[in-house]
């Protein structure tokens, strides 16, 4: 590979640029998609409604998105918040579905008894809610996470620095080498972000591994379940 | 006092929400000019953002700008890659992005499509007057890449056409193959049209003259190709670029474009040297040790500035 | 003036229609392409994902090959294909087929396993063979999350579609990078519009399906409720708080 060999240095800004165009829609939606998964979970209408809106969003084909963005966040056009943004509203969509379904598959007998023992409602998703709902939520993150990956590979179609700059900059000059080493880094960096994601998820919810047996089966459901779209 | 905390969050969600629901809903006709007015207008202390085309050969004339500069102790920022003229300009005027590596003859042509300026001085001079308040340009360099026309020897040899006026006695439908943005060009299918009263169909191929382009010429799917004619490519694939005896083209050299607010005499002189010193071959040159070679655009500036003896 | 009206306007303008470069034949080839690479990607990924969600061999595989194909990055995909197979439309194919194998893998593979075992044993109590089993209990059964995943599929081709012009493979994406390097926004925008809206009916169009093929007498709900429950919720609960302990 001889352009990889003369372009180690751009790969790496390459990569750290890419990685930090990745992260904060990842984290910023995991946030937004908690209190939204919340309500929709909450309500039958406002499931329905709150669901058909980022089923929608998610359909936005990326480029205009991306394009667009400033026209209604007053950012400079070449900002790489724009990307970010845009990016944050894809992590939303796919991650709501997974909250929703995260939060419903904590048993209503366990919120009750925990209600019984004293706990108000604020105590009762912090300590009971949520962390039951965790392993379904990590799994709908480490889809968000591959997503966003690969997604802010297009960034680089409007100009803002990512590992898509290798496929552009390789399609011009006809070097499969670097079309390739932008595809393989993005999986690295994809691949990466999953290991942590589920070292993080050991460490925070040791409980999900003692139950194995059943838990493991809700979270593989729901993760397919992201996966097709269904549930 | 917690269902206000949530309700925050809550809106703040929304708020990101139905920002992208409200997608353009804005009543702008022109997105980009947000940026115009949004952004301060250039900033002449801090590092200067240097920006490029997303394109090769314009990246590697900006990185030679930028080492250049940085050699004289000016710092830089580095904003390459940023698509097409229509997506840059405004960033330009607005000062977000300060100096560019242009090209005079397309450069004037967006800013007076209806031009009747043709040769390399003239085409420099009608630029200055037409650049909008805030842009300037600075010496312009011999290194020419301007858009050119190119057959396969194939076509050439049997239709016999050498220039774009043969292009008429041609009987089988052509297809010309290029950048989406040439077909609305002065000098794209309408252009041809009224310039040499040829009529082409348009196939848009996204890759600026790059290796689709070429593979689509030889096999015949286009029949004629938008082609820089500083791209190596040209030569290696044995391509036939036709004259232009009507000046359909107008002479586009390498030209620094800035913003007035970074035009420090400094500044203005560094470039003016590394403008003076790139020459039409060398230009070549460079993009052949990027496309053949597979060097790093800052290998290649490197290399280069070291070989004129240039800071 | 208000540029979403510019799109629907640029939408409803004839001119912008008609003929082999008019926004219906770019939308029919947008079609095509969603269609012609979900139907590749089923014949494909369904009898894989059958033979992976019955015998159960080959799920860790599969499970990991369907989440890591996400992060595939579809423009660089489409771009190494097209430097090998030229402009036109096959580059682009391929890339969707690849797209889409993933989540109608994980819809075949799914909706075997979705089914309760104790469906199956009864089905080979009452002396099914195996094929049997298939056919008349698994497939069956396990229709509904297949089409999920093919949903699904259909709608990540759909919005990725327009990446097809970038190697001059046509479709709605044609008028994005025209209406965005000409400044023509009114272009781009209403091409955006159309798959946004071509994705939504097909959204609709499939919730319909997803609901019509569930056999007679089972009641299609999400896999977490066909579930045995677990005969002791409580145990999985716990409180966290106390549970170091």
């Amino acid at each position: 590979m001889k352009w990889l060999s003369s372009n180690w240095d751009l790969v790496w800004q390459l990569v750290f640029a890419h990685v930090a165009l990745s992260v904060p829609p990842i984290v910023i939606g995991f946030v937004i998609a908690i209190p939204l998964g919340w309500v929709a979970n909450r309500y039958r209408v406002s499931r329905g409604i709150i669901l058909l809106v980022l089923g929608l969003l998610y359909t936005i084909p990326s480029i205009p998105l991306f394009i667009f963005m400033p026209l209604f966040l007053g950012t400079p056009l070449l900002s790489p918040v724009n990307v970010t943004v845009a990016l944050t509203i894809y992590a939303v969509a796919l991650m709501v579905r997974s909250a929703a379904d995260g939060l419903r598959s904590v048993d209503p007998d366990i919120l009750q008894a925990a209600s019984a023992m004293g706990y108000s409602g604020w105590q009762r998703f912090w300590r009971v809610e949520l962390p039951l709902a965790g392993p379904v939520l990590l799994a709908g993150l480490r889809v968000v996470s591959a997503s966003t990956v690969s997604l802010a590979t297009i960034g680089s179609v409007v100009g803002v620095s990512s590992l898509g700059y290798l496929f552009i900059n390789g399609f011009q000059r006809n070097i499969p080498g670097e079309v390739i080493t932008g595809i393989v880094a993005t999986l690295v960096i994809a691949v990466v972000f999953d290991l942590l994601l589920v070292l993080v998820g050991r460490l925070l919810l040791p409980w999900s591994r003692r139950d194995s047996r059943v838990r493991a089966r809700d979270v593989a459901r729901s993760r397919t379940a992201v996966l097709t779209g269904a549930g | 006092m917690f269902t206000a905390i949530k309700k925050g969050r809550l809106v703040a969600g929304l708020v990101v929400v139905s920002a992208a629901v409200a997608l353009a809903g804005c009543s702008s006709s022109n997105p980009l000019d947000t940026a115009s007015t949004s952004s301060a207008s250039g900033a002449a202390s801090g590092p200067i953002v240097i920006g490029s085309q997303a394109y090769y050969s314009n990246e590697i004339i900006a990185e030679i700008y930028a080492q250049a500069l940085e050699a004289n102790g000016i710092e830089v920022t580095r904003q390459f890659n940023i698509g097409q003229r229509d997506a840059y300009l405004p960033a330009l005027e607005s000062g977000e992005v300060q100096l560019f590596p242009e090209y005079t003859g397309n450069l004037l042509q967006y800013y007076d499509p209806s031009t009747t300026a043709k040769t390399s001085d003239d085409v420099f001079a009608a630029l200055q007057t037409a650049l909008p308040q805030g842009l300037e340009v600075l010496d312009q360099s011999p290194a020419t890449d301007q858009d050119s026309y190119n057959v396969t020897k194939a076509f050439s040899d049997a239709n016999g056409v050498t220039s774009l006026a043969d292009l008429s006695k041609v009987t089988t439908p052509i297809t010309l193959g290029g950048n989406s943005e040439l077909q609305t060009r002065p000098y794209g299918p309408d252009g041809l049209k009224s310039t040499y009263g040829v009529t082409v169909g348009f196939t848009p191929i996204e890759d600026s003259g790059g290796p689709l382009t070429i593979k689509a010429l030889n096999d015949n799917t286009v029949q004629m190709v938008n082609i820089y004619s500083a791209d190596p490519n040209i030569k290696t694939s044995g391509l036939v670029t036709l004259a232009d005896p009507k000046g359909l083209f107008l002479a586009s050299n390498v030209v620094p474009l800035i913003n007035s607010n970074s035009a420090t005499p400094e500044v203005v002189s560094i470039i003016n040297k590394v403008s003076a010193a790139l020459t039409a071959a060398d230009l070549v040159d460079l993009n052949s040790q990027s496309v053949n070679d597979q060097q790093s655009a800052d290998t290649i500036a490197k290399n280069w500035l070291a070989k004129v003896n240039l800071f | 003036m208000n540029l979403f009206f510019d799109g629907i306007a640029w939408i409803l303008d004839s001119a912008n229609q008609g003929g082999p470069g008019g926004w219906i034949a770019r939308l029919g080839e947008q079609l095509a392409y969603t269609f012609g690479a979900v139907a590749i990607a089923a014949v494909i990924a369904v009898p894989l994902g059958y033979l992976v969600g019955h015998t159960g061999r080959g799920r860790d595989l599969a499970v990991s090959l369907s989440g890591g194909f996400r992060a595939l990055p579809s423009l660089g995909l489409l771009i190494l294909l097209g430097l090998g197979l030229g402009i036109g439309f096959r580059a682009p194919l391929l890339t969707f087929v690849i797209l889409a194998i993933p989540p109608i893998l994980a819809g075949a593979y799914a909706g075997f396993e979705a089914i309760d075992r104790k469906t199956i044993d009864a089905a080979r109590a009452l002396g099914m063979t195996e094929l049997q089993i298939v056919g008349r209990v698994e497939v069956p059964l396990g229709l509904p999350l297949l089409i999920g995943g093919i949903r699904s599929g259909v709608l990540q081709v759909v919005a990725t579609a327009t990446l097809a012009a970038y190697v001059s493979g046509g479709a709605l994406g044609v008028f994005i990078f025209e209406g965005f390097s000409t400044r023509n926004y009114a272009e781009a925008l209403g091409a955006s519009i159309l798959v946004t809206v071509l994705a939504l009916v097909l959204e609709g169009i499939f919730a319909l399906i997803q609901r019509l093929v569930v056999p007679r007498g089972v009641v299609a709900k999400e896999p977490t409720e066909i579930r045995t429950r677990s005969s002791r919720p409580v145990a999985v609960a716990g409180l966290p708080a106390q549970e170091g302990k």
